[in-house]
């Protein structure tokens, strides 16, 4: 089997401006976090953004990276609504293309199945369609008269997605309550990256799940990236929960430009994910509790030697 | 029984929607509508099925605010039925085994529902939640409303229609709309439903203490009031046993009331 691992700056330069990149989980559950970080270190901008959304569009919007989003939502689910996605809306800077929650799953397996569209019921009647202008409806060829909207295929680019578990060679692992649609971005999407919270050997994977936990085979995955803590600040069950402490700091940087420039100077203008974990230890450290930073980061250090010695092999 | 509070009146007001429901997915959203289908279960529909608001089904009544965190391992006597991520809930709901409780910031006289955006949606004055799951519940199965300040939500015309009301359901080329119900609108005031000869709102009882003026001052449009207008009727002793003791010993229903 093929070894897939890279780092999350190996994934981002395989990203350009301009692109549609298809982003998994879920509101402020399990997103690929130390991936958008690496985008928000690169000069990418200009994106189309797919997205159940969370503080992946908050932090690309507020970081000026977005043209579009296609979405369902964008929330941080204990706060309902995304600031900076607020203000991105309220300033019209990005352009918006929201479906119903249940026909942004259609577009996804639309495009997992290479069909142009699938029809459905959700969206008739609302204004879904009145600012979705492009959005077309079909009429039921049975003779019945149905009038359905069809949700046309979400083409997407590249999808990154964030899972417990994988191996190297791609094959995902799900451990908490709830997959999302992280299978479905993966095969939407031309390339998908997958960063995970521990790359295992692929006969270690059924140690902590069922097979029923295998959600994404490696045949949709073109790289893998052990990322451990690489969603946070969204949840990440059982790993870890969301760490709502940070979220609210996160969400008050909506409403004051000093605040935001702060986060950024000691959140996001950081050379990698190591940093950012070692920065974590510190303010989980001097907050006398909290966040359990995990392994060391020379683990990580090993492993990107590895990576880059199997690229070298190749 | 005398002693119910207002909160305990709308909660049993709402659980009323579910009446008759018999085995379906009972989808409230929010703490006070999840109180009103764990009630409705726990009293007189007891085949619905209710989730723990994330990913599971469970038997029993959970408390406000409790969730399964290890499905299988029984702690606190939750009992898991079934396993409902996301994608089946929509799958259910396309399947309209469903009856959904949303909020709205906007609502008008034939159900058209806004909690998406305030102003023009394409640069809105404010950004709400979204059209969310709205169309695709509205269009596809049973709906109720749960409206805690009926004077800031009831208006003439919504300014987005998230979930369609019955006059946009009309407008469809049949038979597009034949799964959409507006069951219940329930508000801090009294119920409504939309059985009228044009599906417009239709005042179905009035809270206990609150009066037809009352009503009608928070009332923008024009609302069919029958000559003969019940009282919302009062929690019994075990309802108000299973709310205080058993669904929300916290108070969490209070603090939709400001």
């Amino acid at each position: 089997m093929p070894d897939k691992r890279m780092t999350e700056d190996e994934v981002v330069a395989e990203l350009s401006s301009g692109m549609t990149i298809g982003i998994g989980g879920w509101g402020s559950r399990r997103k690929p976090m130390s991936l958008v970080r690496a985008m928000l270190r690169s000069d990418l901008t200009d994106l189309h953004v797919v997205s159940y959304g969370g503080p992946d569009v908050g932090l690309l919007c507020a970081a000026g990276r977005v043209r579009r989003i296609t979405y369902g939502f964008v929330s941080l689910d204990s706060i309902p609504l995304e600031p900076h996605f607020r203000i991105a809306r309220q300033t019209g800077s990005v352009e918006a293309r929201e479906f119903d929650e249940g026909a942004f799953y259609l577009g996804l397996l639309a495009a997992a199945h290479r069909v142009p569209f699938y029809p459905t019921r959700a969206g008739l009647g609302s204004d879904m369609l009145t600012y979705n202008p492009d959005l077309k409806t079909v009429t039921s060829p049975y003779g019945d008269g149905t009038e359905l909207v069809a949700v046309p295929a979400f083409d997407i680019d590249v999808s990154l997605v964030h899972m417990n578990r994988a191996d190297a060679a791609g094959n995902g692992q799900f451990l908490g309550p709830d997959l999302y649609f992280d299978d479905l971005f993966a095969m939407a999407a031309e390339r998908t990256f997958m960063s995970c919270e521990r790359v295992v050997a692929t006969g270690d994977l059924l140690e902590e799940g069922s097979v029923h936990t295998l959600k994404i085979p490696r045949l949709h995955v073109d790289g893998v990236v052990e990322a451990p803590g690489g969603a946070h600040f969204t949840e990440c069950p059982p790993d870890y929960g969301r760490d709502e402490a940070f979220q609210r700091e996160y969400a008050a940087t909506a409403r004051d430009p000093d605040a935001w420039a702060r986060f950024r100077a000691g959140w996001l203008d950081l050379p990698s994910h190591d940093a950012y974990r070692a920065r974590l230890a510190d303010r989980a450290g001097s907050a006398g509790a909290g966040h359990a930073s995990g392994e060391s980061s020379t683990c990580r250090a090993r492993l990107a030697d590895r990576a880059e010695s199997a690229r070298a092999d190749r | 029984m005398s002693d119910a509070a207002i909160d305990e009146v709308c909660l049993v007001a709402l659980a009323e929607a579910f009446r008759g429901d018999g085995e379906l997915l009972c989808h409230p959203m929010g703490p006070f509508p999840v109180a009103a289908g764990r009630l409705a279960r726990a009293s007189f529909e007891p085949d619905l099925m209710l989730t723990d608001t994330i990913a599971y089904a469970v038997a029993g009544t959970l408390p406000l605010g409790a969730t399964v965190t290890r499905p299988g391992a029984a702690d606190e006597g939750v009992v898991v039925e079934g396993y409902l991520p996301f994608r089946a809930v929509f799958d259910q709901a396309w399947s309209g085994r469903r009856h959904v409780v949303m909020g709205a910031s906007q609502i008008d006289r034939h159900g058209n529902q806004n909690f998406a955006a305030i102003g023009d949606y394409r640069k809105p004055k404010a950004q709400l939640l979204g059209l969310r799951g709205a169309p695709g519940n509205v269009i596809n199965h049973t709906t109720s409303y749960w409206i805690p300040d009926q004077a800031r939500t009831f208006c003439e015309r919504v300014d987005v229609v998230s979930g369609p009301g019955h006059d946009r359901v009309a407008a469809l080329p049949e038979p597009s709309g034949r799964f959409h119900e507006i069951r219940r609108v329930v508000t801090e005031l009294a119920a409504y439903d939309f059985e009228t000869s044009d599906c417009t709102m239709r005042l179905r009882s009035v809270h206990p203490g609150v009066s037809l003026d009352d009503v009608l001052a928070a009332t923008p449009f024009e609302l069919a009031v029958p000559d003969e207008v019940p009282a919302s009727r009062l929690p019994t002793d075990e309802e108000l046993r299973l709310i205080r003791d058993v669904i929300d010993p916290k108070g969490i229903r209070k603090h939709e009331f400001r």
